[in-house]
């Protein structure tokens, strides 16, 4: 299994033809205390860099794109009732939605870890 | 992920590089995160918003508002003068006692928000940071040569709020327990001159300290080693001003707005001032006192847990805006997401059922009696 990030800090865990989404470490140390995640409905067909869903932390609503295009499998039941748990375990318990894809090839625009790891260090 | 909507940058924008206050590197060295707000760098938070918000309503904050203005007025006919620009009585304060009121235009819409302290040598008044200068060109312009304003841009400004603010402060400044809500008093600290009053933006019970800037680290300092005591951010300012229906200028009140419409009938409570109706947009003002004005402030709680924010829209039931909401987030006091909006008089009764559009999505929510958490304020025995 392999892990991606985007420059506007989602991950995504691909297994197969299917991915994990959530956003990273960093993300949630910026938004700090989150309140509210909006995650897509069963079905719905995403095109890469799409609004997929939305977290709200105390003091701001930001959005979260769909790091690759595809058909969302299904978000994330347990953040209705405990969005926290993207503040407790944002790149593990804390995934927004799963999504088959739709084109694979995408990924390879994306950055691996220590890509990622360079990018958030310069920021 | 980008941010979609947020108050880090609501305020009003500079084009210049914001400037630092007197406890610019001690909220570093504390672990703020810093923001542009106002004009200059100041913390937006340290441990998080939600832990800083309930350890003020349980405990004590020290927030640095050293970008609010801090005025001097003095002179002959001073009061009378003063009482052109603003509705409040102003001749009735009293020695150490402190007033809420407004700038107002000609139209009678709110420049701007301040608090208004008798002095023994004159009026000390605290308007907002991005606002100050603005305000000093109105009063030099409205106020005659006989008055001399002087911006006290040497003194840094620090609130400590919440319960135990007392117990924290009397231990270092023996003398401010005596003070009650809306007064204040001199004191001495380590050399330095203290002006405290028993006030604050919380609705907690609290104190704001005006200090030398040179002696404020030290006090910030000897604050915060008070068990009760942690620095607080501009987040949790702003969460807790709202739980306790207290207006932030630029969001809930503009030019555009009246004291009436802004449900601050309190700040036009002067029947002596009503009667002689010579402030500024006093026609309107009194007409919409006695009248209602068509649009009102109010405080909404939502359904669901998804804040709305400011610039969201209220709508009819046919999807029409008829109202806007100017503040919102999620309460941490109470646990569910609130909001102040202006809405037409007819849907501002408590318990109205209220229909919001943001972002493309509906949200409903219930008018709610404000302030949503009680107000703690020490007004003492009587």
């Amino acid at each position: 299994m392999s892990r991606y990030f985007t420059e506007d800090h989602e991950w995504i865990d691909v297994d197969g033809d299917i991915g994990t989404v959530g956003i990273s470490e960093y993300a949630q140390s910026q938004l700090g205390d989150i309140v509210f995640v909006d995650v897509p409905e069963d079905g719905k067909e995403l095109t890469k860099g799409d609004e997929a869903a939305v977290v709200e932390s105390v003091k701001a609503a930001s959005d979260v794109y769909a790091p690759a295009s595809g058909t969302v499998l299904e978000g994330n039941p347990a953040l209705s009732d405990t969005p926290e748990l993207v503040n407790e375990d944002p790149e593990g318990d804390g995934w927004f939605f799963k999504i088959t894809l739709s084109d694979p090839s995408e990924l390879e625009e994306l950055m691996d870890e220590s890509a990622y790891a360079t990018f958030v260090s310069k920021l | 992920m980008s941010n979609a909507s947020s108050i880090d940058h609501a305020d009003a924008y500079v084009e210049v590089e914001p400037g630092t206050l007197p406890l610019d590197a001690w909220h570093r060295a504390r672990g703020g995160r810093m923001v542009e707000f106002a004009g200059y760098w100041m913390p937006v938070q340290y441990e998080g918003i939600m832990a800083e918000h309930l350890w003020v309503r349980g405990n004590a904050g020290l927030f640095d508002v050293s970008h609010m203005g801090q005025l001097h007025l003095s002179g002959e006919g001073l009061d009378a003068a003063l009482e052109r620009l603003i509705p409040a009585d102003v001749a009735g304060i009293k020695p150490h006692h402190q007033k809420y009121s407004l700038l107002l235009n000609e139209e009678g819409g709110i420049l701007d928000d301040l608090m208004l302290t008798r002095w023994d040598d004159g009026l000390y008044m605290v308007v907002n940071g991005a606002t100050k200068y603005d305000d000093m060109a109105h009063l030099l312009d409205g106020l005659p040569d006989d008055v001399t304003l002087n911006h006290m841009d040497e003194q840094a400004l620090l609130a400590l709020q919440g319960p135990k603010a007392v117990d924290a402060l009397a231990r270092l400044v023996p003398g401010v327990e005596e003070l009650v809500f809306l007064t204040g008093a001199r004191f001495e600290w380590q050399g330095a001159s203290l002006w405290i009053s028993r006030s604050g933006y919380t609705g907690e019970d609290g104190f704001e300290i005006s200090v030398p800037a040179d002696h404020a680290e030290a006090l910030a300092e000897a604050l915060c080693a008070q068990g009760e005591v942690k620095p607080i951010g501009l987040g949790a300012r702003d969460s807790l001003r709202l739980e306790a229906d207290l207006p932030l200028y630029g969001h809930d009140l503009d030019p555009e707005t009246t004291p009436i419409m802004a449900a601050l009938n309190f700040a036009v409570a002067s029947k002596r001032r009503r009667e002689e109706a010579n402030f500024p947009g006093a026609a309107r003002i009194l007409a919409e006192r006695e009248n209602g004005s068509a649009l009102k402030r109010v405080g909404l709680v939502l359904d669901g847990r998804q804040p709305v924010r400011e610039g969201a829209t209220v709508m009819d039931d046919r999807g029409a805006a008829i109202g806007r909401v100017t503040s919102g987030g999620f309460a941490p006091s109470i646990g569910k997401p609130i909001a102040m909006a202006y809405v037409p008089a007819a849907l501002s009764a408590v318990g109205t059922r209220v229909e919001l559009a943001q972002r493309g999505k509906v949200h409903t929510g219930t008018v709610t009696a404000m302030p949503f958490v009680p107000h703690r304020y020490h007004r003492g025995v009587k």
